[in-house]
């Protein structure tokens, strides 16, 4: 029988602690959509994400009431453009992100991620269209996400592919310089991206995935910190069992809404993906939670381990609780999301670099950070450069969102808006690493790639 | 299938007597009870079945809710679900 004390801890954690699901997503496949005339592709794809996430939002808010339990996002994510719109005759694609902007607001849904390519080992005619086409769809769309996969630990990294994304980061910039150049909050650059992550930007439908999936994300950072504020000055173990217990609870509503979305909806389950993702809420944040840890800001020594225990812990409580564990699961290190995260910088604790070694051990990567405007491509690249090296060698996923807001400096602030927030202009070191990124090709997969 | 409700607030006279009434004109059928209150908070727990309510699940909740605001306190109606996949294995 359920106890008083029970119902009384998960009301707490929702009511004061900023429990929540954080997105259900629904994966479509567009495969079966391809054509080689522009109109009847659109109409293709329209005619699909209406068809098929036409009930979605309504699912959502039904078990947010049912279950007492907020359900923040309700997206889409569909197959990478690049790949399902390969037969097209066109040569730009932004009609498809206006087509597909026009269907995610037919169906409610705040983000629709896939505009999309992979090209870690090299381009196709579609996949240079696409990002080509990146700029101009991030700046006449305000609901579409994109994402370029540049690398992976199977078959190295695409440096023209870098060298390019240094680019279209800065033309995506100057485009939306109006809105303190937010186009770039919607774009990802990736190095082993994953197939079924179910958060936005980086969200797209994997072609190894079903015709049509339900992700979910969890949250949860203010409930690991109210949980680790009651065992504060206890010893690294009893740490470590706290993030886990809580991690557990949190994951098992994902999983319990995961289940229903699907069962109601009749389309498969894929995937809980055990994040913890900060907004920009006081209480809902991955710094103070370094902050209850015992670090005076994030960014002091300490830091990456303190976000290592972190994002094992959450993996190791999260697993037992869902059948089926994926996308990027770990914690998030947005700087623009995360209250703490954005103090720490404006104090000087956190710099770019202490980011980078930050993203070792995180789930993803560099987010939402904002560079001055006048950064030069080549130096973002090099960034881009940077992590994807991180997640090649490491095995693991590893991002670049970063924003280089023009006209803006140092120690300035540039406002994205709602969930996306607002960050402090971080510097960035000057030195030229142009000659370095113009060489091209592609960087070999390391020695521990070969596997067979 | 069972429903938990749960009554947060300043105590006062009938909060129990008007819930209850609520439940009985919906055919929901209580379960169990507990209730405590501390330093004048009044603080309780139903289980109820909801099997067949006259109203829909989403109705109960928004008629509990209002039913809330009239007495002052706040009253939720959540499915089961939420808290036995929370805390049992």
């Amino acid at each position: 029988m359920i106890t008083l004390g029970e119902v009384q801890e998960t009301n707490k954690m929702i009511r004061e602690m900023n429990l929540d699901v954080r997105t259900i997503t629904m994966g479509i496949s567009l495969m079966d959509c391809a054509h080689s005339d522009l109109q009847v592709f659109n109409r293709n794809i329209y005619d699909k994400i209406t068809r098929l996430a036409e009930k979605l939002v309504k699912t959502g808010e039904d078990l947010e009431r049912q279950f007492g339990i907020p359900i923040i996002n309700k997206r889409v994510s569909v197959t990478p453009i690049s790949i399902a719109a390969g037969g097209l005759k066109t040569d730009s694609y932004v009609p498809v992100a206006e087509m597909l902007e026009k269907a995610a607001k037919e169906i409610g849904v705040n983000f629709i991620g896939g505009f999309s390519a992979l090209v870690h080992k090299g381009f196709t005619e579609g996949d240079r269209k696409l990002i080509e086409s990146i700029p101009e769809a991030l700046s006449v769309t305000e609901r579409i996400c994109a994402s370029v996969n540049i690398g992976s630990s199977r078959s190295g990294i695409n440096m023209d592919a870098v060298k390019l994304m240094g680019g279209i980061v800065k033309k995506t910039a100057e485009l939306t310089a109006d809105r303190d150049s937010a186009g770039c909050s919607k774009l990802v650059i990736f190095c082993n991206a994953v197939e079924d992550n179910p958060f936005m930007a980086g969200a797209f439908h994997g072609v190894g995935e079903p015709e049509c999936v339900i992700n979910v994300g969890v949250s949860g950072p203010g409930v690991v910190k109210r949980a680790l504020e009651e065992v504060k000055t206890s010893d690294f173990e009893t740490l470590c069992e706290t993030i886990k217990r809580t991690a557990f609870k949190v994951t098992r509503v994902g999983q319990l809404v995961a289940q229903e979305t699907s069962k109601r909806l009749g389309v498969p389950f894929g995937i809980v993906d055990l994040s913890l993702a900060p907004t920009p809420e006081i209480g809902d944040s991955i710094a103070e939670i370094f902050q209850v840890m015992g670090l005076e800001e994030a960014g002091a020594p300490g830091t990456t381990a303190a976000l290592a225990i972190l994002n094992d812990n959450v993996k190791k409580g999260g697993v037992m609780a869902s059948s089926y564990v994926g996308g990027l699961s770990g914690a998030f290190i947005p700087v623009s999301e995360d209250h703490g995260m954005i103090q720490a910088v404006q104090k000087g604790a956190l710099t770019l670099e202490k980011l980078e070694a930050m993203t070792c051990v995180c789930s993803v990567g560099l987010d939402m950070i904002a560079i001055p405007g006048d950064t030069s491509a080549a130096t973002i690249s090099g960034i881009i450069a940077d992590e994807a090296a991180i997640g090649m060698v490491n095995n693991k996923t590893t991002a670049v969102r970063i924003i280089p807001v023009i006209g803006k400096g140092v120690g300035e602030i540039a406002e994205f808006g709602g969930l996306l927030g607002y960050a402090p202009v971080m510097p960035v070191n000057g030195f030229s690493c142009a000659s370095f990124i113009d060489r091209g090709g592609r960087i070999p997969a390391p020695i521990h790639s070969f596997k067979n | 299938m069972k429903g938990i409700i749960t009554v947060l607030g300043k105590d006062k006279v009938g909060i129990i007597a008007k819930v209850c009434t609520y439940l009985a004109e919906q055919n929901v059928n209580i379960l169990d009870i507990s209730q405590t209150i501390i330093q004048g908070y009044f603080n309780m727990m139903m289980i109820v079945d909801i099997t067949a309510p006259a109203k829909s699940f989403e109705a109960l909740i928004e008629d509990l809710q209002k039913l809330g605001a009239e007495l002052g306190v706040e009253i939720k109606l959540q499915h089961e679900d939420i808290f036995n996949t929370m805390h049992r294995i």
